[in-house]
């Protein structure tokens, strides 16, 4: 029954794909494809149709459907797309299988109708699939460029690390933050660790606790956490809802934090030129000058 | 921009979409950047709140125009277990979660107006106003 179906479309296959092209072209202004070059549509749809009658005639799904959603993917169409145009070829099929006959029962009907489907709902499976697939790959993949982004911890000089955090800080970010923090701070042996907060939109309670426990961890293996980039807004909320930072330093700015860092290690900087002037100064006087 | 409206609180980055509709909708009103940053914070409390014990809810924000004043209203909603003790989660250091517990009696102070209705079984409403001074 169904290959007699299927030798009816293939042998006229011309009839049905014209009608296809003239339906998915009264489609293009409603589907978001509007901005497309009619010449590259009109290709498009010329390889989209040849790919759907190969996996009739194949009879399964071939390399052919694979590398035409890839196409289509990388040209950044809509998913629409190929979802429209295959119910716009079932619509058509149907529509043509049913003209042929002169005498419609129930029971031509649905043999038809359930022929088309098998053809169709295989490749709709297949195509949305490798779409979402492919989504779902790009996500997966800035997830992790977004983790690698997400805690960094750089040495300034010896014993002393910064962490500059930007942006939003959920869960899982706390985690890697706590993680990376006491991993880091023993790795570069470190007495000072600034933690940035400038780029933090909000901090609420959440945020607060996070970066209390893992400044509380970090006093615990033996170094000082100092909290750096709190900006006037951020000061004001945290008094208003009451969050207890008085355990542990903090300081508005990165540049503040860093003098301070570097005069729990004992050290400080020095303007080298002024220096020299000084030097110059009193080998002046030295001389007698 | 609608005088409502409203975001679905269902994974921990919903929060992070309430919070920016909130502070945008704030900023158009003419708050502000501390107030802003007061209501994004308070915002992010009654989220969290959402996701943490109660799985879903909706938190809605709507212009307030009077008179005399404006402001924005926020109202978060939940259908979760609901709180049994009001009273005790308004105080400040009571935590259920091992957090700071500062939520709740943290909006009161970051906003003007802080109302709750909770009933246990049923869920919980907050709604809370800052006006625009």
């Amino acid at each position: 029954m169904e290959e007699r179906f299927k030798a009816l479309i293939i042998d006229n296959s011309d009839s049905i794909v014209n009608k296809w092209m003239e339906e998915v072209d009264r489609l293009k202004s409603n589907n978001y494809t509007a901005s497309i070059s009619d010449e590259l549509y009109e290709n498009t749809n010329r390889e989209f149709v040849n790919v759907i009658f190969t996996s009739i005639q194949d009879q399964g799904l071939s390399k052919v459907v694979e590398e035409f959603t890839e196409k289509i993917i990388n040209l950044g169409w809509p998913l629409s797309y190929i979802t429209d145009g295959l119910q716009v070829f079932r619509r058509v099929t149907i529509d043509y299988l049913l003209s042929q006959t002169e005498k419609v029962d129930s029971n031509h009907f649905s043999n038809v109708l359930s022929s088309v489907d098998d053809w169709v709902e295989p490749l709709i499976r297949q195509l949305v699939n490798e779409y979402s697939g492919s989504w779902e790959n790009i996500l997966s993949l800035q997830r992790v460029a977004l983790q690698e982004l997400s805690a960094p911890l750089i040495p300034v000089t010896d014993g002393i690390t910064v962490m500059p955090l930007i942006g939003t800080i959920d869960t899982d970010r706390a985690k890697l933050i706590m993680e990376n923090l006491l991993e880091g701070t023993i790795k570069h042996n470190s007495e000072v660790v600034l933690i940035d907060i400038t780029g933090v939109p909000v901090v609420d309670t959440m945020v607060a606790h996070h970066i209390i426990q893992a400044a509380e961890a970090v006093r615990l293996i033996g170094s000082t956490c100092i909290l750096v980039g709190i900006r006037p807004e951020i000061a004001q909320t945290i008094i208003n809802i009451g969050i207890d930072l008085s355990k542990f330093p903090t300081r508005s700015t990165l540049k503040k934090g860093f003098t301070k860092a570097l005069e729990i290690t004992g050290r400080e900087l020095v303007d080298m030129s002024s220096k020299n002037q000084d030097i110059d100064e009193i080998m002046r006087l030295l001389k007698g000058d | 921009m609608d005088p409502r409206s409203c975001v679905n609180i269902q994974k921990e980055w919903d929060i992070v979409g309430a919070r920016q509709l909130g502070r945008e909708m704030a900023k158009e009103i003419g708050f502000g950047t501390v107030d802003q940053a007061r209501i994004a914070t308070a915002i992010s409390e009654l989220a969290r709140n959402i996701y943490l014990y109660a799985d879903h809810g909706q938190i809605c924000f709507e212009y307030i125009n009077t008179k005399s004043k404006k402001g924005i209203l926020m109202t978060a909603v939940d259908v979760g277990p609901g709180i049994k003790d009001v009273s005790r989660v308004m105080q400040d250091g009571y935590t259920t979660s091992g957090g700071l517990g500062a939520g709740l009696p943290g909006v009161k102070r970051l906003m003007d107006d802080f109302d709750i209705e909770s009933t246990v079984g049923e869920g919980t409403k907050i709604k809370a106003i800052k006006w625009v001074k």
